[in-house]
């Protein structure tokens, strides 16, 4: 789980004037996210969004999505995976090596980090610091599917809230059928459907009919 | 009229609407209780945020009984309107504002969020300094 990693970087990189601000897109609310944020005892903002708004709002579909926003209140990388990667996607396959996904993993991380240090200490002069106009290119347009999807969204979790089961379902299947790129809302329908189910077999099955598609999708080389 | 509910990001209120399509008409006085939007002469406001009628299209709005269709305020805003298959839940998205302005000049949009014990916080409260922000879940 990444809220340790984002704890460590935040306490070693706050004397900079910097700050991690951590988001859990989790619509069972503290319940869910509560007993992870416990253990990484966070001295960051370390937030709870049940309906996923901040994803909404910043153009996110899975998790990890990472955004970089500036002194000015500029944002300079709009959304990156961090150091996740592809290696996990063999996992349930007989075989696996487990040895060279935790390498690749710790090469990402090692490499989003340095990344993150560099523009914490270099700014705007950082080489992944990106121009505004990147940063526009970037960003999806506004999508009336979109903003369905995200009305959806809601109302399956306002529907879940009140223990209307199908109809929050049918809510979820409408949000995720608008926006079938969103991870995020599959696997929160799924998990709110049936505890576990977001890493079953539905999800396994759903990451190998990507094929050849990436499940994080980079714009660069971070 | 139906007892409907309806919800958008700061409330959730029941009222006696008229359901008539896709469309919710609903009458000034009930409309001022449960959101607190009425008619005021810059257009139907809330607050100190006021929607402007568009000329020649005052009926799509506002009927003569001073009854408001919140379904066209709200496309007029760039919100989202969706319900359960019953027509009783009524979910009005974000109106698209925030993102608007991002798409023009990068700035990252405001948010306020609760954190574990409930107390809230907005992106605005850390301006000045560098911001990662990073979104994780627990499923």
């Amino acid at each position: 789980m990444d809220l340790p990693v984002w704890q460590a970087l935040h306490e070693e990189l706050a004397p900079r004037g910097f700050t991690v601000i951590t988001v859990a897109l989790d619509s069972g609310g503290a319940a869910d996210a509560g007993p992870w944020i416990a253990e990484a005892k966070p001295t960051h903002p370390s937030l709870i969004d049940i309906h996923h708004g901040v994803a909404e709002l910043y153009g996110w579909v899975n998790v990890p999505s990472l955004t970089w926003i500036d002194e000015e209140g500029t944002i300079v990388r709009p959304n990156d995976p961090g150091f996740a990667g592809e290696y996990f996607r063999g996992m349930m396959e007989p075989g696996f090596d487990f040895a060279a996904m935790r390498t690749e993993y710790q090469h990402l991380k090692e490499r989003y980090l340095a990344a993150v240090r560099d523009w914490a200490a270099r700014g705007r002069a950082s080489r992944w610091a990106l121009p505004p106009a990147e940063v526009r290119r970037r960003l999806a347009r506004p999508n009336p599917d979109h903003a369905r999807a995200a009305a959806y969204f809601r109302l399956g979790t306002y529907l879940h809230v009140q223990g209307r089961r199908a109809p929050a379902e049918a809510a979820f299947a409408q949000a995720t059928a608008l926006r079938p790129e969103s991870w995020a809302y599959r696997r929160q329908a799924w998990q709110l459907e049936e505890p576990g189910k977001s890493g079953g077999p539905e999800f396994w099955a759903a990451v190998k009919a990507l094929g050849d598609r990436p499940y994080y999708p980079r714009q660069d080389d971070l | 009229m139906t007892n409907v509910t309806i919800v958008d990001e700061r409330t959730v209120a029941s009222v006696d609407a008229e359901l008539c399509g896709e469309e919710l008409w609903i009458s000034a006085p009930e409309l001022a209780r449960a959101t607190g939007w009425e008619r005021k002469p810059a257009g139907i406001c809330r607050g100190a945020v006021c929607v402007p009628i568009p000329p020649l299209r005052e009926s799509e709005f506002v009927r003569p009984d001073g009854s408001v269709n919140v379904v066209a305020l709200a496309r007029h805003r760039g919100q989202a309107v969706v319900h359960d298959d019953t027509a009783t839940v009524w979910m009005f998205g974000n109106s698209d504002e925030g993102r608007q302005s991002m798409l023009g000049s990068a700035a990252a949009p405001d948010f306020t969020l609760p954190d574990v014990s409930g107390h809230l916080h907005s992106l605005s409260e850390v301006c000045g300094k560098k911001v990662l922000l990073a979104a994780w879940a627990s499923w």
